[in-house]
C-alpha cells in the first residue's frame, strides 16, 4: 500500500480528482476532455487502494482549474467524487460536485423510441434532485437511473 | 404568437377550461371562414386515418387549406432525411404543423426547430393531447362540468396512452378514479404514483360487472388486444371479461355516459349502441370541435376572436 501511494506525485498547482469509482474513470476522463490538454501533465492512478472504498481511481492535472460547470458534468456518472484545488501544494479548496438542473449534451436516452436516439441532435435531461439520482428526458419523458446512463458517443 | 401543443400533462385548469369553452362556441357554428387564407400541414409519419380526418375536417369546416402526407413511405425521410428538415421546410409552406410520428418526443422537438405552432397528434406512445382534449370536452359535454366526477376507465391501462393522458389532465378537477383491468394490463405503477403525489383517488379492481358500473359517471373503455399479453392463456381467460354489454347497465346512474376513443373491436358489445348511456360516436364528433378550437388557439386566435367571429356560415 504504501508504494501504491507513492505511485501518485503531490503537485503544486493543478486540480485533484479523488475517489472515483474505478468503473468510470475512463467516463470521467472523457467528459472533461483531459485527451485534449496538450500543456501540462495529467496523472492518472487506475484501481488504486483505498481505505474506504477498497479500489478507487484518481486524477491530478497539472497547472489547471476547471469551472464548476465542467465538474458538475461529473454528477451524472460520479456523483461521490472528491475534488480538491491545488496551490502551492496546498489544497485551498474542496469541491462537491452539485447536480445540474439540466443536462445536455452529456448522456443518451435509455429509450429506444425517443427522439434523440433517433435524430442527430443534442438530448437534454432534467435533474429529479440530488437524492433521487435519477434523470428525466426533456423529450420522451422517460425517468431513468443515473447508474444505467450511458455517455454521448 | 406561437402556440404549439404537445402535451396535456402542462396545461392549466384555466386553460384546459378555456379549451373547452373555445369548443363550445365551435360546436355552435363549427363551419366558418376564420382561417381563410391558411394552410394548415397534417405531417402522418405513421398513419392514423381517424385523427387524421378529423384534423383534416376541422380545418377545411374553417375555411383552411390543407397540405400534407399520410405515409411517412412517400416521403424524403425514408431517404434519410431528418426529422429537423422535414419540419422546418414545410414550415415554409405552413402557417400551423399538425404531426403524427412513431417516436416518441418527436412532437416537442418537431416544436422547437419549427418557424411555426405544431400540434401533436400522437407521438409514439408518449403524448396525444388532441384525444385528451376531446375526452375532457366530452366529459364536460355530458356532466356539465369536470369537478368531482367518478371515472372508471376499464381495459388496458397499462399501454393506453388514452387513460394516462386523461388521468394527468383530470388532475385538477378532482375526481375518483376506479381502474378497472386484469392484472396483466393493470395501471402502471407510476401512474399511480402520480396520482398519489397529486391527490387523486383511485380504486382498482379485477372484477367488472354492473355493481361497480352503478358508481360510475364516466366509463371509458378501452381495447384489450391480443398482442398485449405474454400469457396466451390469460388472455383467453379475461378476454370475455371486460367486455361490456347492455344488460350491465340497469344499475347504471342516469347521467353516466360510456366514452371509447375508438376504434372498437369486440370490447363494447353492439347492443349497448342503442343504450342512451353509449355515447362514443358522439365523442369522436366532439373531436372536429376540440380540434377547431386547439388549431384556432395554435394559431393565436382568442376565444374573443372566435366569438366576434364574422365569418360564420350559417
Amino acid at each position: 500500500m504504501k508504494r501504491e501511494e507513492q505511485l501518485v506525485v503531490k503537485i503544486e498547482n493543478g486540480t485533484v480528482i479523488d475517489h472515483i469509482p474505478s468503473s468510470k474513470l475512463f467516463e470521467v476522463i472523457n467528459l472533461l476532455h483531459l485527451e485534449e490538454i496538450k500543456e501540462s501533465a495529467v496523472v492518472i492512478g487506475y484501481n488504486l487502494e483505498s481505505k474506504k472504498f477498497g479500489r478507487k481511481s484518481l486524477i491530478k492535472v497539472f497547472n489547471k482549474y476547471f469551472t464548476d460547470a465542467e465538474l458538475n458534468l461529473l454528477s451524472v456518472v460520479a456523483p461521490n467524487v472528491t475534488l480538491c484545488i491545488i496551490k502551492n501544494f496546498e489544497v485551498v479548496e474542496k469541491k462537491k460536485v452539485v447536480m445540474p438542473k439540466e443536462v445536455r449534451g452529456i448522456v443518451k436516452c435509455a429509450n429506444p423510441k425517443c427522439i434523440t436516439n433517433n435524430e442527430p441532435m443534442e438530448t437534454v435531461f432534467h435533474s429529479n434532485g440530488e437524492e433521487k439520482h435519477t434523470l428525466t428526458c426533456h423529450y420522451c419523458s422517460k425517468e431513468q437511473s443515473l447508474e444505467g446512463l450511458k455517455l454521448v458517443n | 404568437m406561437k402556440h404549439s401543443l404537445v402535451t396535456i400533462a402542462n396545461l392549466t385548469k384555466e386553460k384546459i377550461e378555456y379549451l373547452v369553452e373555445m369548443a363550445q362556441e365551435f360546436e355552435k357554428y363549427p363551419n366558418r371562414k376564420i382561417l381563410e387564407g391558411k394552410v394548415l400541414a397534417t405531417l402522418f409519419f405513421e398513419p392514423s386515418t381517424r385523427t387524421r380526418l378529423s384534423f383534416e375536417t376541422a380545418a377545411n369546416r374553417l375555411g383552411a387549406r390543407v397540405i400534407g402526407f399520410t405515409d411517412p413511405k412517400v416521403t424524403s425521410s425514408t431517404k434519410g432525411e431528418t426529422l429537423k428538415d422535414t419540419i422546418i421546410m414545410v414550415g415554409g409552406y405552413a402557417d400551423i404543423i399538425v404531426m403524427r410520428h412513431y417516436l416518441e418526443g418527436a412532437a416537442l422537438y418537431a416544436s422547437e426547430v419549427a418557424p411555426v405552432p405544431v400540434v401533436n397528434a400522437g407521438d409514439g406512445a408518449n403524448q396525444h393531447p388532441t384525444q385528451t382534449m376531446l375526452d375532457l370536452y366530452s366529459i364536460y359535454k355530458t356532466q356539465g362540468t369536470l369537478e368531482n366526477l367518478n371515472i372508471h376507465l376499464v381495459g388496458d391501462l397499462k399501454y393506453g396512452r388514452t387513460v394516462h393522458s386523461l388521468l394527468m389532465a383530470m388532475r385538477h378537477f378532482n375526481p375518483t378514479f376506479h381502474f378497472i383491468a386484469p392484472k396483466e394490463l393493470a395501471m402502471p405503477e407510476e401512474y399511480k404514483q402520480y396520482c398519489r403525489e397529486h391527490g387523486i383517488k383511485f380504486v382498482e379492481h379485477e372484477d367488472f360487472n354492473e355493481d361497480i358500473i352503478s358508481q360510475a359517471d364516466i366509463l371509458y373503455m378501452t381495447r384489450v388486444q391480443r398482442e398485449r399479453f405474454t400469457d396466451l392463456m390469460e388472455y383467453e381467460r379475461v378476454k370475455d371479461v371486460y367486455v361490456l354489454k347492455a344488460a350491465m347497465l340497469e344499475k347504471a346512474k342516469e347521467n353516466m355516459r360510456i366514452l371509447h376513443p375508438l376504434p372498437r373491436v369486440n370490447e363494447i358489445a353492439y347492443d349497448v349502441d342503442e343504450d342512451p348511456h353509449a355515447y362514443y360516436f358522439q365523442q369522436a364528433k366532439n373531436g372536429l370541435y376540440a380540434r377547431e378550437a386547439i388549431i384556432c388557439d395554435a394559431l393565436g386566435l382568442t376565444i374573443e376572436d372566435v366569438r366576434n367571429d364574422k365569418t360564420i356560415i350559417l
